[in-house]
């Protein structure tokens, strides 16, 4: 299992062993990270699951899908280049040790 | 009420209301006592997966889950699952619990969500015939889809709304000969532009789904195990089955709120901060029907109603009203196609369609419908366009119409309506 720190806005940090195929949204949530909302529950249709990806993270990632797009052009947030779905990343073995930082504010 | 910051606030049902219900109350300030008390044997789940990825078999059980149950006792919130509650004593301020046990509130939130129907039909009763509403139903149709499968079975659904129609396009992904009927002349009428029924009509089509619209049910026929083994329609036709799912609408779990004397009308009636006639007490999701402006009821059944309105019923007993205001959303995922709704479409007189509906299904049309009433925009429903949904909540919410000839022009950019900041 990969294991993911997610670092909220206000610095609180939290490392999980995301099982494989689990999205990031769907760890976060069910372990209390605050900073991910997933209200639509991984549809990709609600994009408070906004989160910025590392170095690490981006390389082994596919390039966001059309919809996924769409939904990052209206985070709350300030979107940057290495802004993602949390709810669209799948967690793999090759995540091992990423780092995702999370918006200060999902709505 | 005043500021309930010492206290326990009691909430009736642990689903998506209920839970944001609690999360919003400790994000607001409140350290009073928080119990969340759920009927299920399960902590809070996803309910729109289960029609759709779940049942697919595309994400895992423990993926379900909404908040683990470790995380809310971490925020101080009491989580009992398997208790159901039997009455409320508002004189008294308790909630009466089944087996006995009465618990006093200072605060109490119902958020007990909705029942599906059933229909008054002869074998409905059979085990075979399911409803979808929790994980456990889930997991029922999915062990029964899996028997279909086995046996070459063919799946029938009963209703062509969004839970029917998700179902019979999970079904066909996998493989299995699956029947929609629907009453009505067109699919999920109460919701869509008929032009939009005609396009999710021939979408299940050209996936091989066979749709029988105005459809006239007798019964359902039993073999001598009590098992379904066909529906029996009107016009005297068969259509074989091993599994029958029933998707034919909820209804709001009002009855505590009825017995307590609170008002009902096909849900608890809330105004739009989501308060009932009695100052402690407040609702939130599915079982709420909000009395508007106008004095209508709107009932919705959707997540954000529910997010929205368990922020707000936390803010109510907080005493800082905050109204839900929002326009509408919704979204379905059928086969391929994610339908977003933004905005109510009802009484709509005049339609413009923006993008590709495309004579052919699969080459993945994007386009969106925009409905006008007496020329305003009232609301958008986009297939496969966030974008033009995104922007419609943004249209809607600042209440700004384009008209119908510039939403059905693509080369338009509505976005220069939005009033900037
Ligand atoms: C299969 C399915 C697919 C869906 N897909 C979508 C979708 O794509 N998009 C969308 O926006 N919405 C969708 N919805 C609707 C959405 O899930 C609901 O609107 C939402 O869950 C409502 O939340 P709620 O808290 O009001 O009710 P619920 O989540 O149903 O929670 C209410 C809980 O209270 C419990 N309860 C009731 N009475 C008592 C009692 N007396 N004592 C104790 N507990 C009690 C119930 O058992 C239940 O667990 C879907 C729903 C289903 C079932
Ligand atoms: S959880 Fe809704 S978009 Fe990711």
């Amino acid at each position: 299992m990969p294991n993911i720190t997610f670092i909220e806005a206000n610095g609180q940090s939290t490392t999980l062993d995301v099982p494989e195929g689990w999205s990031l949204m769907q760890a976060a949530t069910a372990n209390g990270v605050e900073g991910i909302l997933g209200e639509c529950g991984g549809s990709c249709a609600c994009a408070t699951c906004h989160c910025y990806v590392d170095d690490l993270m981006a390389k082994v990632l596919a390039a966001p899908a059309q919809g996924e797009l769409d939904m990052l052009e209206n985070v709350a947030d300030e979107r940057r280049p290495n802004s993602r779905l949390a709810c669209q990343i799948k967690a793999s073995a090759a995540m091992d040790g990423a780092t995702v930082r999370l918006p200060a504010t999902q709505e | 009420m005043s500021a309930a910051v010492e206290g326990h606030i009691v909430i009736i049902g642990a689903g998506q209301a209920g839970t944001q219900t609690a999360e919003a109350l400790r994000s607001g300030g409140y350290t009073g006592a928080i119990t969340m008390l759920g009927d299920e044997p399960h902590g809070p789940y996803h309910r729109p997966p289960l029609s759709k990825a779940w049942l697919a078999g595309e994400m895992g059980e423990a993926q379900l889950v909404m908040r683990a149950p470790e995380m809310l006792a971490k925020k101080g919130i009491t989580l009992r699952t398997g208790v159901t509650v039997e009455a409320i004593d508002r004189a008294a301020q308790k909630v009466k619990l089944a087996g006995g046990e009465a618990l006093a509130y200072t605060g109490l939130v119902l958020a007990t969500g909705s029942t599906p129907r059933s229909l008054p039909l002869p074998g409905i009763g059979a085990p075979n015939v399911l409803p979808l509403r929790s994980k456990d139903d889930a997991s029922a149709i999915a062990a029964r889809l899996t028997t279909c499968a086995e046996r070459s079975l063919p799946v029938l659904v009963i209703g062509g709304g969004f839970i029917g129609l998700e179902v019979a396009a999970t079904a066909r992904k996998k493989g299995l000969a699956v029947t929609v009927l629907e009453a009505a002349p067109r699919l999920l009428g109460r919701v869509l532009a008929p032009l939009l029924s005609d396009w999710y009509a021939a979408l299940h089509r050209e996936h091989g789904v066979n749709l029988v619209l105005d459809a006239r049910i007798a019964s359902i026929e039993t073999d001598a195990a009590g098992e379904a083994i066909a529906v029996l329609m009107t016009d005297g036709s068969r259509h074989p089955c091993g599994l029958v799912v029933l998707g034919v609408g909820v209804a709001a779990n009002d009855q505590l709120a009825a017995a307590a004397g609170l008002a009902c009308d096909r849900g608890i009636v809330v105004d739009d901060c989501t308060r009932t006639a009695d100052p402690l007490i407040v609702a939130a999701g599915d079982c709420t029907a909000r009395q508007l402006a106008d004095g209508s009821l709107l009932r919705l059944e959707s997540v954000q109603n529910a997010t929205e309105q368990g922020k707000s019923a936390a803010a109510a007993l907080l005493g800082q009203p905050r109204p839900f205001t929002a326009t509408p959303w919704f979204w379905s995922d059928q086969y391929d196609r994610k339908l977003q709704m933004a905005g109510l479409s009802g009484g709509a007189d005049a339609w413009a369609v923006r993008g590709d509906m495309g004579g052919d299904m699969a080459a993945g049309a994007a386009f969106s419908i925009y409905h006008f009433r007496a020329g305003k925009l009232i609301a958008v429903d986009s297939v496969n366009s966030a974008k033009d949904h995104l922007q419609a909540r943004k249209l809607l919410d600042a209440g700004v119409s384009p008209t119908p000839e510039q939403a059905a022009d693509g080369g338009f950019d509505l976005g220069t309506l939005i009033p900037k900041g």
